[in-house]
């Protein structure tokens, strides 16, 4: 098991809490007078699907895709999830069966 | 007649938001399991739902924290992550001018969830919007808090394999980017974070992979902005 110091804990907390506030806060703090630039509307149309598409990466930085089994788990995982969720659209459902699945496939491939 | 009308707010917010319920009472308690079976104690993973109130930020978090990531890592994975937010606010700066001392809890409780709620139900007209509004946050929060305590329990009793969970994280954003080709309808953005990403993995180590891949991301957003904006 790994070992956390609590006075770390305590800071990254507080520190990922201060930023996720910021984001929330951020328009009445800036915009409750002035009009927001123009450049807001294309960052709010652009950046999302940018950012997820550098998380799906981000969680699979533990993949070592030039050793078999290569990521192909990962792979089929996502796979699975992609189409469950193409196919019945419920959020919840997506991630469980995909995580199910994902927890299915380490334990027998 | 004055607490009547409370628990008559109390009652419709409570109704609307029973969808809320199933979701982050499921998502909450995949969350404590989650945070528990890295070991982290229970009371930080419930420490973290009351503070930081965000689904896919605290389930990153956890395995950032693992890392043992620094502040500044920490710091922008939250801006960057929810800057989604700022987009909620903007939407909202004339209807909670006049929540008053309930509008600093209403600003910080701002989830995905609980703006679409707010937005998009119809309360009966009698029904003061201003209380409605809060109630919403606030039970909505306590879902996911409740949630997340009794993901950490479960998984604090009980001696689940829990191998392989954390790819919900995964599942989550591949989710989350589906439901963002639907609004988006195009693949541009998705192919220049899929390049910066890849860009970042070739080029640094994987605890500095993150904010490289955002700055890629940003960088080649404003360089082809014309291109961007056109498709």
């Amino acid at each position: 098991m790994i070992e956390y110091d609590s006075l770390y804990l305590a800071e990254a907390v507080a520190v990922l809490a201060l930023g996720n506030l910021l984001t929330r806060a951020a328009p009445f703090l800036f915009f409750s007078r002035r009009k927001p630039p123009s450049v807001i509307g294309f960052v709010e149309r652009n950046f999302p699907p940018l950012i997820l598409t550098i998380l799906i990466f981000y969680t699979l930085g533990g993949v070592d895709f030039t050793e078999a089994p290569y990521g192909t788990r990962e792979l089929l995982a996502i796979l699975a999830t992609g189409l469950l969720h193409a196919w019945r659209g419920n959020y919840l459902l997506s991630i469980f069966g995909g995580t199910a699945f994902y927890m299915l496939l380490i334990r027998i491939l | 007649m004055k607490s009547q009308a409370r628990s008559r707010e109390l009652f419709a917010a409570f109704r609307d938001s029973v969808p809320v319920l199933m979701g982050y009472g499921v998502l909450g308690f995949s969350f404590g399991l989650l945070a528990v079976s890295q070991g982290l104690a229970w009371y930080w993973a419930v420490l973290m739902s009351l503070v930081i109130y965000a689904g896919a930020l605290q389930f990153l978090a956890v395995g950032m924290l693992q890392a043992k990531a620094g502040m500044l890592e920490l710091f922008a994975a939250a801006v960057f992550v929810n800057i989604r937010q700022v987009f909620y606010g903007l939407s909202l700066l004339k209807r909670f001018k006049k929540s008053g001392r309930r509008k600093p809890y209403l600003i910080f409780a701002l989830t995905d969830e609980t703006y679409a709620l707010m937005t998009s139900t119809r309360p009966d007209p009698r029904i003061k919007r201003r209380r409605y509004d809060f109630y919403l946050a606030l039970l909505n929060q306590t879902y996911w808090v409740l949630g997340t305590a009794a993901g950490a329990l479960f998984g604090t009793m009980t001696d689940f394999d829990t191998r392989g969970i954390d790819f919900a994280l995964t599942a989550l954003f591949v989710v989350l980017a589906m439901e963002q080709y639907k609004i988006r309808r195009s693949w541009t953005p998705f192919l220049l974070g899929a390049g910066a990403s890849i860009a970042a993995m070739l080029l640094v180590s994987m605890d500095r992979m993150l904010l490289t891949a955002i700055a890629l991301a940003l960088a080649g957003m404003f360089l082809f902005k014309k291109r961007i904006e056109s498709d």
